[in-house]
């Protein structure tokens, strides 16, 4: 592991178990009240979850053009962080949803893109688990579709007519709320490069192992 | 190139007229769904509102899943698929020329199953024969664009009849989400003919994206 692995881990830690008195200080939403406070994780993890699929995407489309292994393990480690913070972002999204808009799902175009991302990483850990050999390059052409819907989930919003708040949310907040989701926003990013980084030196061990197994054989 | 899918079109439409298996089985299995849900839901004649254009699309997924599944299968069977990939073709021409056989052939089935759940669900569903051509037309494509890549590269994976499905049904959601609306805006009294035109060209949007993706990865995805 990397030197900055531990610091670095204990200042997210750290950052995780401040960030709830920022929100809790951060004035409440005029119309939502309390339920608003969601806002602060759900779109964090909004924003990893898509990241973490790009990260996926692009890592596959290297492996499958270069053929390096190495870009394969990190397209592995994130489509498993893709399916984790789709799954905070699908949990806290209806939690928000039943008391802003009194339904809990909606087959809004933002929320069916959404899921089916998510099922796209799914699909991507199921095939690379079940699919036998030659099921990495199988699990990449996957990943570059599910690349393909980030976009459409980001600019939905924008282009239909939905109840989801659009993007331009953001940077019209106060600076109080500010404060508290862009702090926010850096707890989720770091602990996604501290799991991503985890997630990848396990597979680099397991890899080094099987390596070992074979040359024990020969 | 235009002239190998050409060629890939032709000999796979010649092997599945001399045997029909896979026009059969599927439109059998398309038919059975359709007559599950016609028994499950229409009751005293009268269909849930939107019902057909559902269950229209669920035949066409599940009876165009039967049928890519064994597309591939058949070469992989004859031991043609190496014979295939070797012969001095270009890998995206081999894609287009498999991808037009399915899609000739959904339409083929097509034609029997939209009377059908008309029929049985009292759906004017020929109302405007224009349009339901467009709708599944582009439908089918962006289905079949995807589901050719993934049965091709499926061919050599382990419980390939298990995973096709699995990948096939997430990334082909946005195609037959707008399938549906399209052919339940089409069913409504009176059209709203701007409703159906945007989801059509939604769908011919997800059918460019869909086949320049399959384009691109079709040939690292089938070598070695």
């Amino acid at each position: 592991m990397p030197k900055w692995f531990v610091p670095l881990a204990a200042a997210t830690a750290l950052m995780f178990a401040a960030s709830p008195f920022l929100i809790a200080n951060a004035p409440y939403e005029a119309t939502m009240g309390l339920v608003q406070k969601i806002f602060y994780y759900h779109l964090p993890s909004a924003w990893v979850f898509l990241l973490s699929a790009i990260v996926c995407g692009i890592a596959s489309a290297r492996f499958l053009f270069g053929g390096s292994p190495r870009q394969d393990r990190l397209a592995y480690a994130a489509a498993e962080l893709t399916v984790l913070f789709g799954a905070i972002v699908l949990v806290t999204g209806p939690l928000w949803a039943r008391k802003a808009w009194g339904v809990w799902w909606q087959w809004d175009v933002r929320l069916t893109s959404s899921l089916m991302g998510w099922m796209v990483a799914w699909a991507y850990l199921l095939v690379r688990k079940y699919g036998g050999p030659g099921s990495d390059k199988l699990a990449a052409g996957l990943a570059l579709f599910g690349m393909a819907n980030v976009p459409f989930v980001y600019i939905s919003v924008n282009y239909w007519r939905t109840i989801h708040p659009a993007t331009s949310v953001v940077p019209t907040l106060p600076v109080d709320m500010g404060v508290a989701l862009w702090f926010a926003v850096a707890c989720f990013l770091l602990l996604f490069v501290l799991l991503l980084r985890l997630r990848v030196y396990l597979e680099e061990q397991r890899a080094r192992l099987d390596a070992l197994y074979l040359s024990l054989d020969e | 190139m235009i002239r190998t899918a050409w060629l890939v079109l032709k000999k796979d439409l010649t092997v599945e007229v001399r045997s029909l298996e896979i026009a059969y089985t599927t439109l059998f299995f398309a038919v059975s769904c359709i007559l599950f849900f016609a028994f499950a839901l229409v009751k005293e004649g009268k269909a849930p509102e939107d019902g057909a254009a559902g269950i229209l699309w669920i035949a066409i997924a599940f009876g165009g899943t039967l049928a890519l599944g064994r597309t591939f299968e058949r070469e992989r069977q004859s031991e043609t698929l190496r014979a295939l990939l070797m012969a001095p073709a270009a890998r995206p021409a081999i894609y287009v020329g498999k991808l037009l056989g399915i899609v000739a052939l959904l339409a083929a089935a097509e034609v029997v199953l939209v009377p059908l759940v008309a029929f049985l669900f009292q759906a004017p569903l020929l109302s405007h024969p224009f349009w339901l051509a467009a709708v599944l037309l582009s439908g089918t494509i962006g289905f079949a664009a995807v589901g050719t890549l993934f049965s091709a590269m499926l061919v050599r994976a382990r419980s390939r009849d298990v995973l096709l499905p699995v990948l096939l049904y997430p990334i082909t959601v946005p195609v037959i989400i707008a399938g549906v609306r399209a052919t339940a805006a089409l069913l409504q009294p009176d059209v709203e003919l701007a409703l159906v035109r945007f989801w059509v060209a939604l769908l011919i949007a997800l059918d460019v994206v869909f086949v320049t993706l399959a384009l691109w990865t079709f040939e690292p995805l089938m070598t070695d």
